[in-house]
């Protein structure tokens, strides 16, 4: 056969012919619509379905949100706009009212002078939880930045003299010098007993009459302001951020304690977790508002913001438990052996080798109890605080602004979306990143 | 060995409750037991002295006293006569009805909306990414505030229907009502009832709902009897005999016959006065917590349906598709209970999450427990402590039993691992 190939082949071809292009049908904007939109019947139907319903929507809501009225200051010269418009004096958004209130809004009746506080703050929020969220574009030495920020946030939100933060934050030093004294006299539990004592005795006795001399030598300070008039986002992201820190450590001790050996702890954590998340927020706030006082000693009387953020703290606190908790269970268990065969204690374990992976892990779980306890801040209008849904209803009460509703909806939910999206998207960013690790 | 290391008994020093690991734990649990058992004797202290100070004694007599105040929405008899302890049931009744509805409608939403975000459809895809994050990303009392703002103001008040030439009209052949103040809806009513009986003078339940239950699961056991008589010919023979008319007639033909035999009919409702009379009638309150609480928890069960089915690997559709399944069947027979593994854990803590939510009825006027036992029964009787407790004590049961029903559900469907 292969003799006789060269004779019966006429034609041999030496060269190779140029790529085609693929058919303009499969390929280009054409091609992908024909693929995702239009492939097959019951596709195309559902492609025309889903369009004629936005269609429908947009031609609904855009005429109503583009609407002339950012100058109206009050309900009736909306209308008045509108019907000079010729679209009928219910036909389109009042926005006057946000560009009136957005300040109060957002601030609630925060003094407008000093609007500068809680944005600075906001900004060093972010400085100040850098180090763990962007933890490879930003230098680890900022953590110590991280750890002065409650301090500094107190005083920037509260004002008040400088001292009084400064002194507190001294029982804080007073404590560390104890605990290294003490260990080398006496070992770590002496230590830790020794400066548990040493920071309470400081705050108890030395901390308010030393805050006072020092600020009659030097005074340093900002306008107080009280936290009744906290309102707003500023309460919402105030409350979900400190129910958030407050409850980590919280949090860890509990996942500590529901996977410990001793019975008693255990049943301990196990109780107070399922007990928090068995019963509804709200309930938990009406505590807050009615029973704390009846629950502390006679004649303690701290203000409702205090006492909203100790149990946003403690209900944030189960549902971090059981995110740690997650976290622990995740890392394999040759992570727990080879500490025990490294010969290190249980707390060195936990401090060195266990916790820094676990919490990595937990990272979008916390985010995500995060955006859920920042949602639930909401709540508190129930118990006539002034958050944005709070602050609506009092907008409405104003004779100018009786009957708004959809225009003060829009504002804020828009506000909660941004808040709570980019954090899921960063939660989802983090996911990828650390999953890239395994696998 | 053992004996080299082991500390002799009997020299038993103080320092080694400390550190002796075996005495070690029993120490820190003891004083964790001191320390726990402090704080709450401190709490009861400060209770019992702030209580006297004030002139109260806890006790739960106040259960028994006459509440005097009215339930809108409610499932069983109640009037302002009844005694607080009724008006506490009414609202638990009320929280379990919207949560039941709730978690039916969530539901059915999120699968739907779940799978169909994994549509090769893109427009579709995004439709639903949209509602999912649109709903997930706003507060649930936001949406619940916003829904019942949407049904009073864009819905026509029962006026508007009366006239020659009415501007709204009934839905449904005439059927249901939808106005601002609620949804009117046709009620079973029955001509040849069989009356009540009543239990321990309380609550009256109906005769006529027994005697339907009863005839039905009577009819649903006789039709899984059918089958299970039908898959046995069909392990014996290899022919499977046709039964699916029987297991519809012996399901069907009982009940529609007791329907008859009770006089079964609707009571449409009809505007009379100034409102709507007859059928039965759902409060704005209701649908707009029920709306609100389906749509946002839907959001994330669909993320759980999602997550669910792409949890399964696509070995498995493919190897089914080689077995020669058709789509239908792959996702029937082979994804979706492996994906139900997966699924269900999250979605009971959704469950959870919608039962507990349902406590911000009151922020729509909606009677639930929290605003009964912990709304206006606290307002009238000033027992901050005893009402808050129970109602935290029964919202812990209804979390606890629906998580112990769904833990033993999920134990069955768990993977039986060798």
């Amino acid at each position: 056969m292969s003799n006789t190939h060269a004779d019966t082949v006429l034609f041999v071809r030496d060269t190779m012919l140029p790529q085609k292009n693929p058919p303009s049908t499969s390929v280009g904007a054409v091609g992908w619509a024909r693929e995702n939109l239009f492939a097959g019947w019951g596709n195309t139907i559902l492609t025309l379905l889903a369009f004629a319903v936005v269609y429908y929507l947009l031609a609904g809501i855009l005429p109503w949100l583009i609407s002339p009225t950012f100058g109206a200051e009050s309900l009736t010269e909306c209308r008045e706009i509108l019907a000079a418009k010729g679209v009928g004096s219910h036909g389109g958004a009042c926005w006057g009212v946000i560009s009136e209130r957005w300040k109060q809004l957002l601030f609630g009746f925060y003094p407008a002078e000093a609007y500068w506080r809680p944005i600075l703050t906001f900004v060093l929020l972010f400085v100040a939880i850098s180090p763990v969220l962007f933890a490879d574009y930003v230098t680890p030495k900022l953590l110590w930045f991280t750890a002065l920020f409650p301090f500094l946030a107190v005083w920037l939100l509260w004002g008040g003299s400088l001292w009084t933060p400064v002194t507190v934050l001294a029982g804080f030093v007073v404590g560390a010098v104890f605990l290294s004294m003490g260990s080398k006299i006496g070992g770590a539990i002496v230590g830790v007993i020794a400066a548990i004592l040493g920071a309470v005795l400081w705050w108890a006795v030395a901390a308010a009459p030393l805050a006072s001399g020092l600020s009659s030598v030097v005074e340093i300070g900002l306008l107080p302001v009280e936290s009744r008039d906290f309102g707003g986002f500023l309460l919402a992201i105030t409350l979900g951020v400190t129910a958030i820190f407050g409850s980590l450590p919280l949090g860890i001790i509990l996942a500590l304690g529901r996977r410990s050996d001793l019975l008693l702890v255990k049943s301990l954590c196990v109780g107070f977790i399922e007990f928090i998340r068995g019963v509804p927020l709200i309930t938990l706030l009406f505590v807050a508002s009615t029973l704390l006082n009846i629950f502390l000693p006679p004649g303690t009387n701290f203000d409702i913001i205090l006492r909203v953020m100790i149990m946003m703290t403690l209900f944030a606190a189960a549902y971090m438990a059981e995110v740690i908790r997650g976290g622990l269970a995740a890392l394999p268990t040759g992570q727990y052996e080879a500490a025990d065969a490294l010969g290190l204690d249980y707390w060195k374990a936990q401090r060195l080798i266990i916790m820094p992976q676990a919490l990595k892990i937990s990272i979008p779980g916390i985010v995500s109890t995060f955006i859920g306890v920042f949602k639930d801040t909401t709540l508190v209008s129930i118990i006539s605080l002034f958050d944005p849904l709070g602050l609506a209803n009092a907008i409405r009460a104003d004779g100018a602004w009786t009957g708004i509703y959809w225009e003060l909806f829009i504002f804020i939910g828009v506000v909660f979306f941004i808040f709570c999206f980019s954090m899921s998207r960063y939660s989802m960013y983090l996911e990828r990143k650390l999953q890239t690790g395994h696998h | 060995m053992t004996t080299s290391t082991d500390p002799s008994e009997g020299t038993f020093k103080l320092s080694m409750l400390i550190y002796d690991t075996r005495y070690r734990s029993i120490t820190i649990q003891i004083v964790a037991l001191i320390g726990f058992l402090s704080f709450f004797g401190w709490l009861a202290a400060n209770t019992i002295s702030n209580l006297s100070d004030l002139g109260k004694e806890p006790s739960f007599r106040f259960l028994g006293e006459q509440a005097g105040y009215d339930v809108n929405q409610r499932l069983i008899d109640y009037s302002s006569q009844s005694t607080h302890l009724r008006a506490a049931f009414v609202g638990l009744l009320n929280t379990l009805l919207v949560a039941v509805l709730g978690c039916v409608t969530a539901t059915v939403i999120g699968v739907f909306v779940g799978v169909m975000r994994l549509s090769k459809n893109w427009m579709i895809a995004k439709l639903m990414a949209v509602y999912v994050e649109t709903f997930r990303n706003v507060p649930v009392l936001m949406w619940i505030v916003l829904f019942m703002a949407a049904l009073i103001e864009s819905l026509p008040a029962p006026n508007k229907f009366r006239g020659a030439d009415p501007e709204a009209t009934m839905k449904v052949f005439d059927s249901v009502a939808i106005t601002n103040r609620g949804v009117y809806i046709p009620e079973p009513l029955f001509s040849r009832s069989l009356g009540d009986i009543s239990v321990g003078s309380a609550f009256d339940i109906s005769l006529d709902l027994i005697a339907i239950l009863a005839v039905l699961f009577a009819g649903l056991w006789g039709a899984r009897k059918l089958r299970q008589r039908a898959d046995a010919i069909q392990e014996s023979t290899g022919v499977r005999p046709v039964t699916w008319w029987a297991r519809l007639a012996v399901v069907f033909v009982p009940i529609i016959l007791l329907l008859v035999a009770l006089g079964f009919h609707l009571g449409y409702p009809a505007l009379k006065g100034f409102n709507f009379q007859g059928g039965t009638y759902m409060r704005n309150s209701l649908i707009a917590l029920w709306l609100a609480l389906s749509l946002y928890t839907a959001a994330f069960i669909a993320e759980i349906v999602r997550a669910g089915i792409l949890a399964v690997s696509q070995g498995q559709s493919e190897a089914a598709a080689a077995l020669g399944l058709r789509g239908n069947r792959i996702m029937s027979l082979v994804i979706l209970p492996q994906a139900m593994r997966v699924i269900i854990p999250p979605l009971i803590s959704q469950y959870l999450n919608l039962t507990k939510n349902s406590s911000l009825a009151i922020a729509v006027g909606y009677m639930d427990l929290t605003g009964t036992l912990m709304g206006i029964t606290l307002n009238q009787t000033g027992r901050e402590l005893e009402t808050v407790l129970l109602g935290m004590l029964i919202y812990l049961a209804i979390s606890l039993s629906i998580s112990a029903v769904m833990n033993w559900y999920n134990n069955r469907m768990k993977l039986v691992e060798r």
